[in-house]
C-alpha cells in the first residue's frame, strides 16, 4: 500500500487517541466539595489503545478491505431474477395487504396490552410518515417542522375538550382540517424557498410552535401541559369503569361483559388502524391522480412543470396542505390515547424522527415508509436494555443504510399504465 | 397570431435584449438565429413568461401577456420546450405526457378521490392523448420506462410530445436539434413540418442547425447582440450583408 495511507492512518490513530483519552480515560471524582480529576482503569485504558490500533489497520488497509466488501453477495439474493408480470404481482400485492389488514384487526385480541399500546404508537407514526412522505418524498420539500401540524391535531382535541367538552369524534375532523389550515398558512411564505433555505424556515416554524404551547400559560398550561383529554367513545359508550359524561353508556355494562382496562386500548389500536388505512389509501389514490403527479413534477423539474401551466402555488400549497392533515388525524389520536400532551412531545427531535422513516423506508414508497414506520418505532422497544446506546444505534443505522442502499428499504416503484394502440 | 413589439430586457447593467421585434401568424413557422450569447433564448424566456421584460409589448391573440406569469401563458396555448432537455426523469415516459394534461383532467380532489365516471372518461381520454402522440414520436414501446434512461434523441421527442399533449396554439422549440446526429435531425425536420401541416400549430423556433433553419423556416429573423439585425424569408435573410458579416462568415 502507497506510503500516503500510512501517513493517514497514523493521523487517524492519533486523532482517535485524542478524542478518546481525555473522554474515556479521565474521570471527574467529587472529593467532598470539590472535584478532581482521576485517571480511569487499566481495562478502560487498554481499550481506547485497541481502538486506536483498530483504526489505524483499518485505515491503512482501507481499500483492500473495501474491494473484498464489494465482493460480497448482494443483500437481495433475488435481484436478478425476472420481475413477475405486472398484474399477477398487483393482485399478489392486493391479496397480501387484505390479508395483512385482516390480520392487524384480530391480532389485539390475543396479546398482552403492552404490545397493542405499542402497535398503536406505530400506527400513529405510520400516518405521520405517510403524510410527510407527500410532503418530502413526492413533492420534494424538504420539512423539518412537520411535528408542528401534529401538535395542531393534538392539542386542538386537548384545548376544545378542555374548554367546551368536544368528543374525540367531532375533534378529529377538526383537528386535521385545523393542522392543514396550518400547512396552508405555512406554506404562503416559503413558496419562493426550496432545499435548505425551505428546511430551515420549516424548522423556524415547528420551534415557534412549540415555543408558543409552552409559553400560552394562561390556555394551553405551559410546560404543565393539558390532562383529562377524554377518550374516543363508541356510539356513546364509553370504555372507562364509571360514566364520566352525562348521558354516554358504559361499554362493560351495555354488552353484560366484565369490566376490563384491555377494552379501551384496544379500541384505540382499532380507531388508529382504521385512519391509518385510511391515510393510505387516500395517499395512494393522490398519487395516481393528476395533484399526485404535479407534485412529482414539480419535484422532478420545476421550471419545466410551470412551462406546462402547472401552477407552483397551488401544487406546493396542496402538498403542505395535504400532508399537514395526515398529522393533525395523527395528533388527534395521539392526544387521545396518552389522555395527557405537553409540549414536550412535539420537540425536534419527534421531526427528524419522521423524516428518517421517509428516508429510511424510501422517498415515496408508501410500503417502504409503513415498514420503516414500524422498524423505528418497535425496534428501540425492543433493545430497551440498550436504551443509552439508542442513538447510537439509531444513527448506525442511517449511515449504513445512506452506504448500502440510498434510495431506501423499499424504493418506490413507478405504477405501470398500460396504453391502447391508438389508429 | 404573436406580436412581439420593441421587445427590451435588462440585466442590471446588462442589456440583453434590446428593440427586438418579430411576430409569428398563424399557419407558419418562424426561426429566430444570431450568434451565441445573441439573446435569443432571452427573448424566448420574456415570451414564455419566465422573465419579465424591462419594456416593449407581447400581444398573443390580440391580448398583452407581457409579465404575466409563466404558468398562466402555458395554459392561453404557448408552450415551450428547453435548451437542455427538462423532463421529469424519475417519472415514466406516460406519465411525462400525463402531467402535461393535467389542465384537461383538471377536476376537483373529490371526484377523483371516488372515481366518478366523468373523471374516468376524462383519464381515459388524456391516456388515449398520451399513446397517441407516443406513436407519434415512436416512443410507444417505451412508455413505461423511466424518462431520464431514454436516450438523448428520444428525450428531445418525448418533450416536444409533452408540449403537443398540450394541445397548444404556438410551439416554441428552444434548438431542438442541438446534440441530435444528421438522421435524427432529418426526422426532427420532418415532424416539425408535419405540426404546422397536420396539426395546424405555428412554430417558433430557436436553431443553430442552418440546413434545418433554412429548409423549415418561413421567415427568419436575425438577432445579433441582443438587437435586431434582419428578418425575411429565408432566401433574403441568405442574401443579407449584415447577416452574412455578423453569423454565416465573411467568405
Amino acid at each position: 500500500m502507497a506510503a500516503h495511507n500510512f501517513k493517514h492512518a497514523l493521523f487517524c490513530a492519533v486523532v482517535t487517541m485524542v478524542i478518546a483519552f481525555p473522554i474515556l480515560g479521565l474521570n471527574l471524582v467529587a472529593r467532598g466539595t470539590r472535584v478532581g480529576l482521576e485517571g480511569a482503569d487499566a481495562s478502560t485504558i487498554i481499550s481506547v489503545f485497541v481502538a486506536a490500533a483498530i483504526v489505524f489497520f483499518f485505515q491503512l488497509y482501507r481499500d483492500t478491505i473495501m474491494g473484498n466488501l464489494g465482493k460480497l453477495p448482494a443483500l437481495n439474493p433475488l435481484a436478478g431474477r425476472e420481475p413477475m408480470p405486472q398484474a399477477k404481482r398487483v393482485k399478489l400485492e392486493s391479496w397480501a395487504l387484505t390479508g395483512i389488514i385482516v390480520l392487524a384487526l384480530f391480532w389485539p385480541f390475543f396479546v398482552s396490552r403492552g404490545s397493542v399500546d405499542l402497535a398503536t404508537l406505530v400506527l400513529i407514526y405510520v400516518m405521520l410518515a405517510l403524510g410527510l412522505n407527500v410532503v418530502v418524498g413526492l413533492a420534494g420539500l424538504l420539512d423539518l417542522g412537520y411535528v408542528a401540524f401534529y401538535a395542531v391535531g393534538a392539542y386542538t382535541f386537548a384545548l376544545l375538550s378542555q374548554y367546551m367538552g368536544i368528543s374525540f369524534w367531532m375533534a378529529l375532523p377538526i383537528g386535521a382540517l385545523l393542522a392543514a389550515l396550518f400547512g396552508l398558512v405555512l406554506g404562503f411564505p416559503v413558496l419562493r424557498l426550496r432545499g435548505d433555505y425551505l428546511a430551515i424556515v420549516t424548522l423556524g416554524f415547528g420551534e415557534i410552535i412549540r415555543i408558543l404551547l409552552n409559553n400560552w400559560t394562561s390556555i394551553t398550561g405551559g410546560p404543565n401541559g393539558i390532562g383529562g383529554i377524554p377518550e374516543p367513545t363508541l356510539f356513546g359508550m364509553e370504555f372507562g369503569r364509571r360514566v364520566k359524561e352525562e348521558g354516554n353508556t358504559s361499554f362493560h355494562e351495555t354488552f353484560g361483559i366484565a369490566y376490563s382496562g384491555e377494552h379501551k386500548v384496544i379500541f384505540l389500536y382499532l380507531i388508529a388502524l382504521v385512519l391509518a388505512v385510511i391515510t393510505a389509501l387516500v395517499i395512494r389514490r393522490l398519487m395516481r391522480m393528476p395533484v399526485g403527479r404535479a407534485w412529482e413534477a414539480l419535484r422532478e423539474d420545476e421550471i419545466a412543470a410551470r412551462s406546462l401551466g402547472l401552477s407552483r402555488t397551488a401544487v406546493k400549497l396542496s402538498a403542505f396542505t395535504i400532508g399537514a392533515f395526515f398529522a393533525g388525524f395523527a395528533g388527534t389520536v395521539f392526544a387521545s390515547k396518552q389522555g395527557f400532551i405537553s409540549p414536550e412531545s412535539f420537540v425536534f427531535l419527534e421531526s427528524a424522527i419522521i423524516l428518517a422513516i421517509v428516508v429510511l423506508g424510501g422517498m415515496g414508497s408508501q410500503i417502504g415508509v409503513i415498514l420503516a414506520a414500524i422498524a423505528v418505532t418497535i425496534l428501540p422497544e425492543l433493545a430497551r436494555e440498550f436504551a443509552d446506546y439508542r442513538m447510537l444505534v439509531f444513527g448506525a443505522a442511517m449511515v449504513l443504510m445512506m452506504v448500502w442502499r440510498p434510495q431506501g428499504l423499499m424504493p418506490m416503484r413507478r405504477i405501470h399504465i398500460e396504453l391502447k394502440r391508438q389508429e | 397570431m404573436l406580436d412581439v413589439k420593441n421587445l427590451s430586457m435588462r440585466f442590471g447593467g446588462l442589456l440583453a435584449v434590446d428593440q427586438v421585434s418579430l411576430d409569428v401568424q398563424e399557419h407558419e413557422i418562424v426561426s429566430i438565429i444570431g450568434p451565441n450569447g445573441a439573446g435569443k433564448t432571452t427573448v424566448f424566456n420574456c415570451i414564455s413568461g419566465f422573465y419579465k421584460p424591462s419594456g416593449g409589448k407581447i400581444l398573443f391573440e390580440g391580448k398583452e401577456v407581457q409579465g404575466k406569469p409563466d404558468y398562466k401563458i402555458s395554459r392561453l396555448g404557448m408552450v415551450r420546450t428547453f435548451q437542455h432537455v427538462r423532463l421529469f426523469n424519475k417519472m415514466t415516459v406516460v406519465e411525462n405526457l400525463l402531467v402535461a394534461q393535467h389542465r384537461h383532467l383538471n377536476t376537483n380532489l373529490l371526484s377523483g378521490l371516488i372515481k366518478t365516471p366523468n373523471y374516468r372518461s376524462r383519464e381515459q381520454k388524456s391516456l388515449d392523448r398520451a399513446a397517441y402522440w407516443l406513436e407519434r414520436v415512436g416512443l410507444l414501446d417505451l412508455a413505461n420506462r423511466d424518462a431520464g434512461n431514454l436516450a438523448y434523441g428520444q428525450q428531445r421527442r418525448l418533450e416536444i410530445a409533452r408540449c403537443m399533449v398540450t394541445e397548444p396554439k404556438l410551439l416554441m422549440l428552444d434548438e431542438p436539434a442541438a446534440g441530435l446526429n444528421p438522421a435524427e435531425t432529418k426526422d426532427l425536420n420532418q415532424l416539425i413540418v408535419s405540426l404546422k401541416e397536420d396539426y395546424n400549430v405555428s412554430v417558433l423556433l430557436i436553431e443553430h442547425d442552418m440546413s434545418l433553419v433554412m429548409d423549415i423556416s418561413d421567415r427568419i429573423t436575425v438577432i445579433n447582440q441582443g438587437r435586431p439585425l434582419a428578418a425575411g424569408t429565408p432566401d433574403e435573410v441568405r442574401q443579407n450583408d449584415d447577416v452574412i458579416k455578423a453569423y454565416l462568415g465573411e467568405a
